[in-house]
């Protein structure tokens, strides 16, 4: 399967739960199998958009730190 | 022992009917499980602008995991739910606040500002000031503001109900509120809703 971004969402400068509610947000006008690729820079954001993910049964396929941003790929349920 | 149960003795060995038992009670709760969906019940009662935090974004984070939420809003707690928003802090009597600047080079937005109670009681317009500095801070470090919150909590569908006691106590009009209230009920009505939530919290 491909792993290539339908879609981006750029929620970098944004704080807990702004990265969450967007990405909720985004991913219900996605259709299923497509996938977001998330930036933020809030730290929490990497612990939060695991458990989001595990949550809601999206698939988280890839996140990544660097120099204080982190980059998400969630593929849709 | 009941007939049926010595029918099933007769006929079938106990270690195994325990055995089966187990395995399709282990799956019929998996089942059960994945198939439940969470919820939370808030009972929010502050009207400030930092206690109008919690409730809000906990009822929209919850949202977004897909929860059923369902906000019941009392006394100050009203205050979050008039389409006017007028929320203020007030650093008096609260000890744990910093008091920063959100603007001017880093040395000074480093500065804990200690302000004697006294003082901060005694200057008119200090809350107006301390309110304009915090709300000025969440700008600055991203934090969304309460409007935001709550619109993303309706957008989950949580529902947000208001308590017509306080209503009627604090001689409010229905009109003074946003539209999209779910109901104007008191603790009889919310309180069978909380006893089913998974999570119940009293902000």
């Amino acid at each position: 399967m491909s792993t290539n971004a339908t879609q981006t969402l750029d929620t970098r400068g944004m704080n807990c739960p702004l990265p969450i509610l967007r990405t909720k947000k985004t991913l219900s006008a996605m259709g299923a199998g497509e996938i977001l690729a998330v930036t933020s820079t809030d730290p929490g954001s990497l612990k939060d958009m695991q458990a989001f993910c595990k949550q809601t049964g999206n698939e988280l396929i890839a996140s990544s730190a660097n120099q204080g941003e982190f980059e998400f790929l969630i593929r849709k349920s | 022992m009941g007939a049926p149960e010595k029918m099933l003795a007769e006929h079938l060995d106990p270690a195994l009917l325990d055995q089966w038992f187990d395995q399709r009670f282990e799956a019929k709760m998996a089942e059960r499980e994945a198939a439940h969906v969470p919820s939370l019940s808030i009972i929010a009662t502050k009207g400030t602008l930092d206690w109008a935090y919690p409730p809000f974004i906990l009822a929209s984070t919850a949202g977004a995991l897909g929860w059923d939420v369902s906000v019941f809003f009392t006394f100050y707690g009203l205050e979050l739910l008039k389409k006017d928003l007028h929320l203020e802090i007030s650093p008096l009597g609260n000890p744990s606040m910093p008091m920063k600047m959100p603007f001017g080079p880093q040395w000074l937005k480093d500065i804990n500002w200690h302000i004697p109670n006294v003082v901060m009681a005694g200057v008119p317009g200090f809350e107006k000031a301390a309110t304009g500095l915090m709300q000025q801070t969440m700008r600055s470090k991203g934090v969304a503001s309460i409007d935001e919150l709550r619109s993303a909590c309706l957008e989950a569908d949580a529902k947000l109900y208001a308590c017509q006691m306080t209503v009627d106590l604090f001689g409010y009009s229905q009109d003074d509120f946003i539209p999209e209230i779910a109901g104007w009920i008191g603790a009889a009505s919310f309180l069978p809703q909380a006893q089913k939530s998974d999570v119940c919290l009293f902000i």
